[in-house]
């Protein structure tokens, strides 16, 4: 973990909303694995005393790239900075996606900004896979390309039909899952980013076909190393028990089956 | 090695006593922002601070308060963290080694839900090797007492911070709530009963609402605002705390920067500690440290400790 004064080296439109932002910063890039992420401080953000957390796109020698949607007032300010702008970066944070061994066919699900982390995730794989990703409409799908240049097969879901399986994701995962098992081919392991809809879906069948599978999650974030205990997710324990996981710390990857995802709202109601 | 200012041929003093806790300098870090020490390790060189103080113990592991715990605010953060943390067992076995290798002071702080529970905490840390001192933080429910928190109530202030000197010969530096009227007559009754220092101010209590669902944006609803924006009022409190008693005061409150730490000597502490800030620039702890001494060279001061109490009136 490093605190790097990242100068921008590029900055601009993505499409579907998203932002590129790449920065010199080679050692963070140099230590970044697929899934880590970068705690970054807002340059002239007036007020804020936090960093946004982005996960980490692209690590290629010197560069280290994110790509990030306008959601809030700093992400509406990081939008204004220059090329040549340095930004205080602390990363890379986190522990990344575990890569696969054996048989397994690795099976990618994305959701909105899910797909950044994903792509670095796919490059750095000795074999290839599947892309799952959704959205609400053909403008909303991110990077494909990334993944069909390096030879994945990418399957497309969106709410409104205009690209892909007209529904959900899981509309289009299912029945691929389902001709797999019929045909008795190697086990998948999920890969998956996205909101926590999406995260919940891919750990149900993860769990229910007995597969490996590896979610990462989004918290708030205060400090992103461990220091505050703001990030924290409810995570079962091998005696049957459960505790507190700091999502910037022992996540944001945990392993499907893992989440304890109505943990307390049972005690809310009490 | 007494007193920083005969020994520095290079600069002026930086070194302090508080509570009869010796320090290289009167920059420590405040409770609950820096983890238990290994957290920032590979960002903050920490035989730099003055003082190392980690994050609230109670007797138990305590599973502290559901998601979501902190919000950013116009000038700061609300936190409900809820004192998550491993108990004093917990704490000794997990991350005391890890801090004995640093030669910075370790100084707990400590918290319980009765009485007895603050004593026993106190009595666990007595005699242990590796800490330098404890930091109670007063600002807590007393269960017993249908909730109100020690530390608003002149009494059960008294008893609380008697209960802990009975049980620890350590240094005892007494945490002060900021949720009362007059923080000097607490701060006079935390001299009273015993403690060596006092430290505040802890955070202030605050309410965010989400306004689209009306509702609260923390599970626990209340929280506790830090950061920027409770700086001056922290320097007040330090100033009116001064004024009641003579034991050396640690000034926390929205510093930033070394300014914001030399105005809460100014008005009368003999160090400060940096929170928030720390979330923003890990390395704001250094900044600082580097910038009192760039301040004392400035102003041709030879000794840190000439800051304490030093606000010229007009
Ligand atoms: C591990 C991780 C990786 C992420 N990777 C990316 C990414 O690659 N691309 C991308 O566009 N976004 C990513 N996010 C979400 C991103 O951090 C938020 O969109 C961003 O913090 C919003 O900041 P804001 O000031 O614009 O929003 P505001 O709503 O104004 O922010 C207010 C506060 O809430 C926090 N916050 C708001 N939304 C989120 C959120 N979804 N997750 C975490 N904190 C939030 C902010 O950090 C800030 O502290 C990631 C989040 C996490 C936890
Ligand atoms: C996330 C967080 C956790 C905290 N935890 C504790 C704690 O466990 N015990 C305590 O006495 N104070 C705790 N505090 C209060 C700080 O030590 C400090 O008094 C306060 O934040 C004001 O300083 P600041 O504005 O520099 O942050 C906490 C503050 C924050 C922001
Ligand atoms: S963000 Fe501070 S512990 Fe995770």
């Amino acid at each position: 973990m490093k605190q790097e004064q990242a100068i921008i080296r590029e900055h601009r439109a993505f499409g579907c909303g998203y932002r590129l932002l790449v920065f010199d910063c080679q050692p963070i890039a140099a230590a970044a694995l697929p899934g880590q992420f970068v705690h970054l401080r807002v340059p002239g953000l007036d007020g804020s005393v936090l960093r946004r957390p982005f996960s980490i796109y692209r690590a290629d020698g010197a560069c280290l790239s994110i790509l990030y949607k306008q959601v809030g007032k700093g992400t509406r300010e990081m939008a204004a900075l220059p090329v040549g702008q340095a930004v205080s970066l602390l990363g890379p944070l986190g522990n990344g996606f575990p890569m696969p061994t054996g048989q397994a066919v690795p099976v990618l699900v994305a959701g909105g900004y899910g797909v950044a982390p994903l792509c670095l995730l796919a490059s750095r794989m000795a074999t290839t896979g599947i892309l799952f990703v959704g959205g609400r409409t053909a403008a909303d799908i991110l990077c494909i390309e990334d993944f069909e240049r390096l030879g994945w097969d990418v399957c497309v879901a969106t709410e409104d039909g205009s690209l892909g399986t007209k529904g959900r994701v899981t509309d289009a995962l299912d029945p691929w899952l389902a001709e797999r098992c019929r045909q008795a081919a190697p086990p998948p392991v999920f890969y998956c980013c996205g909101p926590d809809g999406l995260l919940r879906a891919i750990d149900v069948r993860a769990v229910k076909g007995g597969w490996l599978g590896w979610l990462s999650l989004d918290k708030h974030m205060g400090c992103g190393v461990g220091a505050c205990l703001a990030c924290v997710q409810r995570v079962r324990v091998k005696d049957g028990g459960s505790q507190w996981k700091r999502v910037c710390k022992e996540g944001p990857v945990f392993e499907a089956g893992e989440i304890f995802w109505d943990y307390g709202v049972k005690a809310d109601n009490a | 090695m007494s007193g920083g200012a005969s020994l520095s041929v290079t600069g002026p003093g930086m070194a302090v006593e508080i509570a009869g806790i010796r320090m290289r300098n009167p920059v420590m870090t405040a409770s609950g922002t820096f983890g238990y020490g290994p957290e920032y390790a590979d960002l903050v060189d920490l035989n730099a601070l003055g003082a190392l103080v980690v994050k609230g113990i109670r007797m138990e592991p305590w599973e502290g308060n559901q998601p979501p715990r902190m919000v950013e605010v116009q000038g700061g953060l609300v936190n409900a963290i809820g004192l998550q943390g491993p108990g004093v067992d917990g704490f000794v076995r997990d991350y005391l080694p890890f801090l004995r290798q640093f030669s910075t002071p370790v100084i707990v702080n400590i918290w319980g839900r009765t009485l007895e529970e603050y004593g026993e905490v106190a009595a666990a840390f007595d005699g242990v090797d590796g800490i330098a001192g404890i930091e109670l933080n007063i600002s807590c429910p007393n269960v017993k007492e249908g909730g109100i928190a020690f530390g608003t109530d002149l009494q059960m202030a008294s008893q609380v911070i008697s209960r802990v000197r009975q049980s620890t010969r350590l240094p005892l530096i007494t945490k002060l709530s900021p949720n009362v009227s007059s923080v000097g007559r607490f701060a006079r009754t935390a001299q009273d009963a015993g403690s060596d220092a006092i430290s505040l101010i802890n955070t202030l209590p605050a309410l965010v609402i989400d306004v689209e669902t009306r509702r609260p944006v923390l599970s626990n609803v209340f929280g506790g605002l830090s950061g920027p924006g409770i700086h001056a009022f922290a320097v007040r409190q330090v100033w009116d705390a001064a004024q009641a008693v003579t034991i050396p005061i640690i000034g926390m409150g929205g510093v930033t920067d070394a300014q914001g730490a030399i105005e809460l000597m100014l008005a009368g502490a003999s160090a400060v500690a940096v929170g928030t800030a720390s979330f923003t620039d890990p390395s704001t702890v250094i900044s600082v440290i580097e910038g009192i001494q760039a301040y004392l060279v400035r102003h041709g001061m030879r000794d840190v400790r000439e800051l304490t109490g030093a606000m010229v009136r007009k």
